[in-house]
């Protein structure tokens, strides 16, 4: 049996992640004082935070009646669609870049991982904030089931609609960060991602990608699209959501 | 003893040496810190300007304070919270100096401490009376009662409460210290303390400006800059 420990500090070892080099802010800030001073922030809290404390955990009682779901609720893409309307047979988790043994996860698959629930805050950037119930299987045991490389550095989360983020290994590897694919007790609903979304409880609630489709392990973000590390940097949004 | 040298070196042109460099110094620092925080704060609160207690809240929930449900947007809350965050930075830095060489120096128990004659019962009574009046006393040179508790309060309550109410809103902090929002009872009461707070402070800003106004603005901000404020004339503002 793996125990936690083992599994967190395993694929960290293997991701290289216990190198202080790898804490530094991993987007170039061009000369703009914002920039470097959202790089600031980023390595204060590497730096003074403890990498594995989780977010606050809650009973059941505390679950919010309504959960907002805002943003992409219904994804216009015609083969998400015809998928879900049969349960999600066809729906893939392809898991490629440096591992050592690509992967291509389906939604059967994922459930046979053990699984870990957790009820947890949704803080979104716009001030509101929810508690759900998750259940899922954490990032850092497919992570670990692929053979990340030990030069990874960073994992790009994709999504059905386009939209992309990136997470540096603490938040990819952290216990809570899960692959979710039930919410409150059922099957994860439309309106919140299904079949599968990301839950990363250290940072703000956009990072939470939606209607996840694919995972990417690479050693940097700074060459990305856009050079933000994030296609949130389209609409303003910073690249880490930790404060 | 100091007010009555103060007034001797009052009388001669070039007035009395009322700010040292670190009060002007960082007095100025904050000053832009406070307007690029409160400005910025604005956007983010546009951003979904309604205030709840506890935990959680979304439009529809029992609300503390609510401007309606529509979500504004001037800049984008993604530029206003790197503006706020780069001056939250600049604040804290400036606080440390400020604080630290405000305790080791002189400046704290000289200039900010109420004297014993001030907390006197006549005093308080006078000096409350003299403000409702708008009745000031041209020839001071030092900080009145009611502007040392204002200042106090702003140093001492309003600022550490910004900054705890802050931090209590950062997820990552919150994960690793979660008695910053237990000890307000709530994200979402944090939140709505955060910007009480900053009403707070808006206000203390309002009536600071005002003041210095109804004094003579051009004199007092002569001395901010300077250190040095010049002797007061009657048929000057």
């Amino acid at each position: 049996m793996i125990t936690r420990r083992q599994l967190v500090v395993g694929a960290s070892a293997s991701g290289g992640l216990l190198l202080a080099g790898c804490d530094r802010y991993p987007l170039a800030a061009n000369g703009s004082l914002l920039e470097a001073a959202d790089g600031f922030t980023y390595d204060m809290q590497r730096l003074l935070l403890p990498d594995t404390t989780l977010a606050r955990q809650f009973d059941r009682d505390a679950l919010s009646k309504h959960f907002p779901a805002i943003n992409e609720v219904n994804p216009e893409d015609e083969a998400y669609q015809r998928d879900r309307a049969e349960g999600f047979p066809a729906w893939r988790l392809p898991v490629t870049g440096l591992v050592a043994r690509p992967l291509s996860l389906s939604l059967a698959d994922l459930k046979r991982f053990p699984a870990r629930t957790q009820i947890t805050q949704h803080n979104c950037v716009d001030g509101w904030s929810a508690i759900g119930e998750w259940t899922g299987v954490q990032l850092a045991r497919v992570l670990a089931y692929a053979r990340m490389k030990p030069e990874a550095r960073f994992v790009i989360i994709r999504a059905v609609d386009g939209w992309w983020d990136s997470y540096d290994l603490i938040d990819a590897l952290h216990p809570q960060t899960i692959l979710a694919y039930g919410m409150n007790g059922g099957p994860l609903p439309m309106p919140h991602g299904a079949p599968v979304r990301l839950r990363v409880e250290r940072q703000l609630g956009y990072k939470s990608l939606k209607f996840v489709n694919a995972v990417e392990v690479v050693d940097r973000i700074d060459r990305l699209k856009g050079g933000k590390g994030s296609s949130a940097h389209g609409i303003g949004y910073n690249w880490y959501a930790g404060i | 003893m100091n007010e009555a040298s103060d007034l001797v070196t009052a009388s001669l042109s070039r007035g009395a040496y009322r700010h040292s460099l670190l009060v002007r110094v960082t007095h100025w620092i904050n000053a832009a810190c406070i307007a690029a925080l409160l400005v910025s704060g604005g956007e983010i609160l546009l951003h979904h300007p309604e205030l709840y207690w506890g935990e959680t809240g979304f439009f529809g929930d029992p609300a503390f304070l609510s401007f309606g449900s529509e979500e504004g947007e001037l800049i984008g809350i993604g530029l206003a919270r790197s503006i706020h965050f780069l001056a939250a930075w600049m604040l804290v830095f400036n606080a440390v100096a400020y604080f630290s060489a405000g305790f080791i120096g002189r400046h704290f128990r000289t200039r900010l401490l109420p004297s014993r004659t001030q907390l006197g019962r006549a005093h308080i009574i006078q000096t409350v009376r003299d403000h409702i009046a708008l009745r000031h006393d041209p020839h001071a040179t030092d900080y009145n009662l009611l502007q040392k508790l204002a200042y106090l309060i702003v140093l001492l309550l309003f600022g550490p409460l910004m900054v705890l109410t802050g931090l209590a809103m950062s997820p990552a902090v919150t994960a690793a210290y979660p008695w910053l929002i237990e000890i307000f009872g709530g994200r979402q009461t944090a939140r709505t303390l955060h910007f009480l707070v900053a009403g707070g402070l808006l206000g203390f800003l309002i009536i600071h400006v005002w003041q210095v106004w109804l004094v003579g603005w051009r004199r007092e901000l002569r001395a901010m800059i300077t250190g040095w404020q010049v002797p007061h004339q009657r048929s000057a503002p």
